[in-house]
């Protein structure tokens, strides 16, 4: 991996990394970061030096990594004619800006930043030129986009900054995102995103049914980014940036992208007649609309943008011509357009810097207090507008030979050489504006500055602009033929067709086209101010923002309605989405396969109890509906449903379950009771018939749904894996009930769970208690005050009685559960139900007093104990929660086995306990205060 | 004897619903406790139904109820009260802290949009969220 | 050979020895929380080595065979969620203890570590109703999260929050319960297997069954129309809690790649792959209102919020492409998007202490304290979470756009999925520029009376390198991309190869006697 093999990556690299050192150097001294950026461009130039020879050679240089193989994504770097003239053209021109700009920005500009920005650009630009990798060079695109959005906003306070900014982001940044489809199906159509291939596959590509999609959205990229019609208007917004900017990104570098990238395709993409029109277009509109703008703006700049986006038109009209000339000329005239306009923009970043306005209006007669800066900004101007002797001649002159070119070709447009004169005659008119209004035409009115020359280095980039000017008018043979032909080679993928560079062709129809521009460009420029009445009458109010605006608008209208339709907030709506969702989702499934809805499994005959338990719960179900404004009634038509449950489950042989059910839901009932002693006693009536009749739709729906599913299933037969458990309980588990050695056993890890979920309930609910205070109301809603004896005697005692009994019973069904139903789960509510009902009958601080255990500790020996049990069989080398166990002979209960089983079990009854007295103390004690300050009040009420 | 079941099923589900979709707290916490109960008698009656039958192994017996959606029953049941006791006092904080029992926290009787979760409401009277800055701005 | 169980109960254990350390003070419950994390990250990194061998590692829980016990699998996919979980769980931690959040209210450590340990049980378990169990353990330590810190707004979000799950926990168990009435079976494996043979007369009600837990995983992934708890809750949750869920959503798309993409892998017989065109329709829905959503929110948190949503959405519409690649693109999409959120949550957090009673709402305020710094974490950030270049976000947009072009739709797939990029990209730039460019004059920043009730903090080291650490992970995707996408490739070819999962799972024996 030597040098000459690896250089391009690091040439394109560098960059950003000098970037951060250049942010970081302006910490020391303002003016650091300027010599950093400089040395970093040169050192950039030094890397690529040793590839120059080859390329003149007529060498591509092609260094290749794989990055993604997965999307063909490789670390690829191509160096070729066209990619070298672009490299060149962005360093040389950026070292001038860099100089320049180190005297343009004031002592408060922070230079890190601006530098850092510039060098970030630089490096993306050279990114995109110097890609094999068509991904690749759509992600240096983009970044070219981001740094162009940093260094517009550069000034981040104005106003006008930071909307140009955002403009041009969403401009060509969207345009990227088109060529990022573009480039997609560019590569699925070739096979490949490597540019070899796809310069290979032309034929394959334009004769592809996806061929015109492919143009249009790499066409959306190109003019976004180019500021082709309808795309304009960012670029003079643009111009709100620091000048060096608008010098270096928005005349001579990253407004080219979009050109260099139809230069770049051009042996791919050009020859359809899709091209011609669309490409040719564009840039004929654009080449009009910009040369007729420029005439008008009173601001240099907004004049100069509009001539670039006019120039940029001409070359992409160029290339629209589809013939190899053509490319000839756009490529010659993309190094003169550099050339002259980034002189421009340095010579109208001097005058606003050293008189303080860029208003023409204001600005005028500065011949004599600036002559150097007037002199080179005529000849670059002479240049732009195309007089003879100056590159802008040359180029012009083949651009006008082309459009005659395409008159011959297709007769039907006879009127393109018309209109591309036009165009050159509002070129003239602009130029000699820009010339005569700010260099002579009488005195400078009311500037804040006195204008000077500037100091020497700040011309000095513009003087060898303008010299490279002259040089390539009068010798383009030495100075700029070599590079031209190998960049058109670059481009055509071919060898270069014949052209001449000469400046005298004799009197042809394009010298004929000049003049006649050079004349009517001055006529045009005599009577400016008829015209300018008219356009202000006119033309002037257009403006593509109001459009821009008012899309992006109404996009963030469209996008507030749908979201406020949707997020609005309301629990009920988010609910009703779901159980809507899950009823649809059920149905389409049942629907998207062809089955009969019921099987054939013989059922149960129908028994009065079970009869009797669904008339129960139906009713209740329905009153508790009904009557759920009526709390405490809802609350115990809940209670009975729950009751109903149970006789259900012991009906159907489910001891384990009934017995589960039925302490839940005493605890449960407690809890609600609790609650229900803070909360309104009733629920007000909710306003929206609809609203409810929707909720009865959706209700009855998914109740009607789950019920056909139900039966659907019960109809059937099936063969679960149940007859394992029931073979393997006694000899594997060594346990008689089934229920139980699944909990603790088969499937103990799902307990674990569960009681981690208590664990956390109780956790949470602790939480959640901290630092809450309630009130509880002064009276029921039937204006009864509560009683105010909380422990009644006789309760208290009979409590103190039942406590002992209780807990045998807990440890009775503990032991038991193993084998009979019952186990530690039920244990534990029922001691927990012990428990809370002492602190019901005796008040916190009683029973709290004779209970000293924290529950906290209660519920993590719960958990460790359960994990514990489960750890230890790993040290036996059996996997997590393997059980053994083994039969002892207690006196009194005779043979009796004891399954490590038990140990988890144990586990389960503690956390269970604590858990539930944690949850229910805490509430008890939150009512306990609210009951204090209650007699409180009261006593206040009765002294009083 | 399905049929009923399914029918218990299907009552309880569409009680239970109803009840989730009130814009109370406390029906919502009845409505989802009527839920779990249907869903316990669901998983129950997918293990299929059986009368009669010992739940504990012995020699004499003919079958067994499927024991395995017992013990899936068993831990819902367990998680569902877990969940249900944290709702409660969830419940109870909020009626503490915002003064009413609406699930979307409002003043009562008046459906509104709440504003404190929700803020686009605001979005009228904030001019800097409009990208026509130019007049957003002055 | 208990590498596959450790990621399971290692949070565990360690929870309820933070339970005891209680009495210790925060001190001891930090540290042994950040071990347990650090343990976590050394032990996945194991499992990814592990699995890379491409083997299904089998874990029988109590040592009892498939079906019939519960299984652990560990193969790619889990190692790498595992991974990525622990990782956006340190920083979060870290975060959390540097700003404090565990002081404002008990247990968080706690609650912490058991999210951890249900989060890895639900990657881990090879069981359908233990998945169950897992998604509520961690639920519920959601809840406790989500409510930590208390307040007003927080209050309301989780009641919303704790509502919505528990009627998704209701509907998962309708979906179990009817898979085993049918299937007679509860792990994942077996379940495949059956419904490989599945008798025509049966197969509607699977059907309706596995479209009724796609709900329930959608409302966890937060699919529309079941997305509506994810604004709400994540915008009003402390941000070291909010940047930790930025795995949640993932659960529930992990769950539909492991249970429908086995259940319903292309040996299911009739119902081979038959949800995916809901993936497809549904990701492509989501994404449009995301981004809509992202451009109308008028305060940070909630556009995160919406960021995060979009991710989500565009990973669907990955899994939803039903092709190898497709799948492959999405994993590497889920590591950006998870740990790239974590961070922006964060990040969003520092945003809103530094902007003082301005909090995070799109007004005009002053000047933070260290702009420049946060600013251009912002920019870096944003750049990540919409796609832009050169970070992992594109490229992971990429994959899964290059993924698409043999899908019959992939004209729609690009132009929504290209159009709700350019949407969130004009929207954070607009919201970088209101927040770090169009600010007050600093000079009334003093003096101004609405400053004055909170005052604008800067923001500590351990933040700052909280945010910065999980960033970094965006360019290390794009340098790395080589070693990744290989990983991920592989990961999803072995979840594609549903019959060896099958095969390992049910052909795994019991451990004969112990000491082997």
């Amino acid at each position: 991996m030597t040098l000459l093999t690896s250089n391009l990556p690091i040439v394109t690299l560098l960059p950003f990394i000098g970037a951060i050192f250049a942010a970081w150097a302006s910490t020391f001294n303002r003016l650091a970061s300027a010599w950093v950026a400089a040395a970093v461009t040169l050192l950039v130039m030094g890397f690529l030096a040793p590839s120059v020879q080859q390329v003149f050679a007529g060498e591509t240089i092609i260094q290749s990594w794989s990055w993604i193989p997965a999307i063909g994504l490789d670390f690829a770097y191509r160096l070729d004619g066209l990619a070298l003239l672009f490299a060149i053209l962005i360093l040389g021109i950026g070292l001038l800006i860099i100089m320049y700009a180190r005297y343009y920005l004031d002592a408060k500009d922070c230079m890190g930043r601006f530098f850092a920005y510039l060098l970030i650009f630089m490096g993306s630009m050279l990114g995109i030129v110097l890609s094999e990798n068509l991904i690749q060079l759509l992600v240096f695109w983009e970044l070219t986009s981001l740094s162009s959005f940093l260094l517009i906003s550069y000034w981040q306070y104005r106003e006008d900054a930071r909307e140009g900014a955002l403009m041009a982001l969403v401009i060509t940044g969207g345009g990227g995102l088109a060529l990022l489809a573009g480039v997609l199906l560019l590569g699925h159509i070739v096979g490949s995103y490597n540019l070899s291939d796809v310069l290979a596959a032309g034929d394959l590509v334009r004769s592809h049914e996806l061929y015109f999609p492919t143009l249009v959205l790499i066409l959306l990229g190109v003019f976004t980014k180019s500021a082709q019609f309808p795309f304009l208007f960012w670029l003079p917004h643009a111009m709100a940036a620091p000048t060096p900017v608008s010098a270096y990104l928005h005349s001579a570098t990253m407004v080219k992208a979009g050109i260099f990238l139809l230069a770049r395709f051009f042996p791919v993409l050009s020859g359809p007649p899709e091209w011609f029109w669309l490409v040719g277009g564009a840039g004929l509109i654009t080449l009009l609309v910009g040369a007729y703008m420029a005439l008008f703006k009173h601001d240099m700049k907004g004049l100069l943008a509009y001539s670039t986006i006019s120039h940029l038109g001409l070359i992409t009209l160029l290339f629209g011509f589809g013939t190899k000339l053509g490319a000839v000329a756009a490529i010659f005239h993309i190094i003169n357009h550099a050339t002259f306009k980034a002189s421009l923009f340095m010579v109208a970043g001097i005058i606003d810097h050293e008189t303080g306005s860029r208003d023409m209006r204001k600005l005028n007669g500065l011949f004599k207090y600036m002559p150097h800066t007037a002199i080179l900004a005529i000849i670059a101007s002479a240049a732009m507008a195309g007089v003879p002797l100056l590159n802008g001649f040359l180029s012009k002159e083949m651009f006008f030979e082309q459009t005659l070119m395409a008159t011959y070709q297709t007769p039907l447009i006879w009127i393109l050489p018309v209109l591309v004169t036009v165009a050159a005659v509002f070129a003239v008119a602009y130029s000699l504006r820009f010339i005569h209004d700010v260099f002579f035409n009488g005195e400078p009115i009311d500037l804040p500055k006195t204008p000077h020359e500037p100091p020497r280095f700040m011309k000095i980039p513009v003087d060898l602009l303008v010299l490279l000017c002259l040089a390539v008018g009068i010798i383009p043979l030495v100075v700029v033929a070599p590079i031209l032909a190998v960049a058109v080679e670059g481009s055509l993928q071919a060898a270069p067709p014949e052209y001449s560079l000469a400046i005298w062709h004799g009197f042809n129809l394009p010298l004929m086209m000049s003049v006649l521009a050079l004349v009517l460009g001055v006529v045009v420029y005599i009577f400016r101010e008829r015209l300018f009445a008219w356009h202000d009458r006119r033309i002037a109010h257009l403006d593509a923002r109001i459009i821009y605006h008012f899309i992006l608008n109404s996009i963030y209208k469209l996008a507030t309605a749908i979201t406020r339709r949707f997020d609005k907030g309301s629990l009920q709506s988010a609910i009703s989405w779901i159980f809507g969702a899950a009823f649809v989702a059920g149905l389409i499934g049942f629907m998207s396969v062809s089955s009969p809805v019921f099987g054939q499994r013989e059922l149960l005959p129908i028994g009065g109890l079970s009869l009797l338990a669904t008339a129960i719960v139906i009713l209740a179900s329905i009153m508790s509906v009904v009557l759920h404004h009526k709390r405490l009634v809802a609350v115990v038509m809940v209670s009975v449903i729950g009751l109903a449950v149970t006789l259900i489950f012991v009906k159907f042989s489910a001891p384990d379950l009934a017995l589960t059910q039925l302490s839940v839901e005493i605890v449960t009932i407690v809890l609600l009771l609790l609650a229900l002693y803070f909360l309104p006693q009733t629920s007000p009536r909710e306003v929206g018939r609809l609203h409810i009749s929707r909720d009865v739709i959706i209700s009855v729906l998914s109740g009607a749904g789950i019920m056909v599913l139900s039966l659907a299933v019960m109809t059937r037969d099936f063969a679960p894996i149940s007859d394992f458990f029931l073979v393997n309980a006694v000899p594997g588990g060594g346990g008689t009930n089934v229920v139980n050695v699944i909990l603790v056993d088969f499937r103990g890890t799902d307990t674990l769970g569960e009681i981690v979920v208590l664990a956390l309930a109780g956790l949470g609910i602790y939480a959640l208690l901290q630092g809450l205070k309630l009130y509880a109301p002064v009276a029921d809603e039937s204006g009864y005050s509560w009683s105010e004896d909380n422990h009644p005697l006789i309760m208290q005692t009979l409590t103190r009685l039942l406590f002992p009994l209780m807990l045998m019973v807990a440890v009775f069904i503990f032991i038991r559960g193993h084998n009979l139903p019952g186990g530690g789960f039920i244990a534990g509510l029922i001691a927990a139900v012990a428990l809370i009902v002492q602190y019901l009958a005796n008040g916190i601080t009683w029973t709290a007093e004779r209970l000293r255990v924290d529950m906290h500790w209660v519920i993590g020996l719960g958990l460790l104990i359960a994990t514990v049990t489960g750890l230890v069989a790993m040290g036996f080398g059996y996997p997590f929660l393997t059980t053994t166990y083994t039969y002892l002979t207690w006196p009194v209960i005779g043979k009796f086995e004891v399954a490590s089983a038990i140990a988890f079990d144990l586990g389960v009854f503690m956390v269970v306990v604590g858990a539930t007295v944690m949850s229910l103390v805490q509430l008890g004690k939150l009512s306990d205060v609210s009951h204090k300050q209650q007699q409180l009040e009261n006593q206040h009420q009765e002294v009083h | 004897m399905e049929w009923l079941i399914a029918l218990v099923i299907g009552v309880l589900t569409a009680a239970g619903v109803y009840l989730t979709l009130r814009a109370r707290t406390f029906p919502v916490v009845l409505g989802l406790t009527l839920l779990a109960y249907a869903v316990n008698v669901f998983l129950f009656a997918m293990g299929r139904l059986t009368i009669g039958q010992p739940a504990v192994i012995n020699p004499a017996a003919t079958g067994y109820s499927d024991p395995l959606p017992q013990a899936l029953v068993l831990t819902a049941i367990v998680i569902a009260f877990g969940m249900t006791a944290f709702l409660i006092v969830l419940a109870l904080k909020a009626q503490g802290e915002l003064g009413n029992d609406h699930v979307d926290g409002l003043d009562h009787a008046t459906d509104e949009l709440p504003l404190e979760i929700n803020n686009i409401e605001k979005v009228k009277n904030n001019k800097s969220l409009d990208f026509n800055s130019q007049e957003a701005n002055q | 050979m208990h590498l596959a169980a450790w990621p399971v109960f290692l949070p565990l254990i360690a929870s309820f020895i933070v339970l005891f350390a209680k009495a210790k003070g925060l001190l001891w419950q930090r540290v042994i929380n950040l071990l347990a994390i650090s343990g976590l990250i050394l032990l996945s990194i194991g499992l990814i080595i592990e699995s890379s061998s491409g083997v299904h590692q089998v874990y029988l829980l109590g040592n009892w065979p498939a079906p019939f016990g519960i299984v652990l699998v560990l193969d790619q996919l889990s190692a790498l969620m595992v991974a990525i979980t622990s990782v956006l769980a340190l920083a979060a931690l870290a975060y959390a203890i540097a700003t404090g959040t565990d002081k404002t209210g008990a247990h968080f450590h706690v609650m912490f570590l058991i999210f951890i340990f249900g989060l890895n049980g639900a990657f881990l378990t090879g069981d359908l109703f233990n998945l169950f169990v897992f998604f509520e353990v961690l639920l519920l330590a959601s809840y406790g999260l989500l409510l930590h810190g208390g307040g007003r707004r927080r209050t309301k979000a989780g009641l919303h929050y704790v509502i919505i799950n528990m009627v998704g926990a209701t509907l998962f168990l309708f979906a179990v319960g009817t898979l085993y009435g049918i299937l007679g079976t509860l792990n994942i494996a077996d379940m495949a297997a059956k419904v490989a043979v599945l008798p025509q007369q049966d197969a509607a009600i699977v059907a309706a069954a596995g479209l009724l837990l796609l709900v329930v995983f959608c409302i966890k992934a937060a699919i529309f129309p079941l997305y509506l708890w994810l604004p709400i809750a994540y915008s009003n949750t402390a941000a070291a809690v909010a940047a930790l869920f930025a795995i949640m959503t993932k659960v529930g798309l992990y769950a539909i790649i492991r249970v429908h993409g086995t259940v319903f892998s292309e040996s299911a017989g009739s119902l081979a792959n038959y949800y995916m065109p809901w993936l497809l329709g549904l990701g492509l829905l989501t994404l449009i209102l995301a981004a809509f959503g992202v451009m109308a929110v008028t305060n940070l948190r909630q556009q995160v919020a919406y960021l995060v949503l979009a991710s989500v959405a565009t990973l669907l519409i990955a899994i939803g492409l039903n092709n190898l690649s497709g799948l492959s693109a999405g994993l590497y999409y889920i590591i950006h998007s998870t740990l790239i959120a974590g961070g922006f949550f964060l990040l969003a957090d520092i945003i809103s202490r530094g902007r003082g009673s301005f909090d995070d709402r799109f007004e005009r305020s002053f000047a933070m304290p260290g702009a420049i710094l946060i600013g251009s974490m912002f920019m870096f950030g944003a750049i990540a979470m919409i796609g832009m270049p050169p970070l992992s976000g594109f490229f992971g947009k990429v994959l899964i756009l290059d993924a698409s072009l043999e899908h019959q739709w992939v004209g729609l797939i690009i132009a929504v999925v290209l159009v709700a990029g350019f949407i969130m990209m004009v929207t954070m730039a607009r919201t970088g520029m209101l927040l770090f460019y169009h600010v007050l004059p600093a000079d009334e920043a003093d003096n101004k009376p609405t400053d004055n009730d909170v005052t604008r903090t800067s923001p500590n080291r351990i933040s700052i390198v909280a945010v910065i650490s999980l960033f970094a992970v965006s360019p290390l995707l794009v340098i790395f991309a080589q070693p990744i996408t290989t990983f991920t490739e592989s990961a999803a070819a072995q979840q594609y190869d549903s019959k060896r999962y099958i095969e390992s799972v049910l052909s795994k024996q019991p451990v004969k006697s112990g000491k082997e």
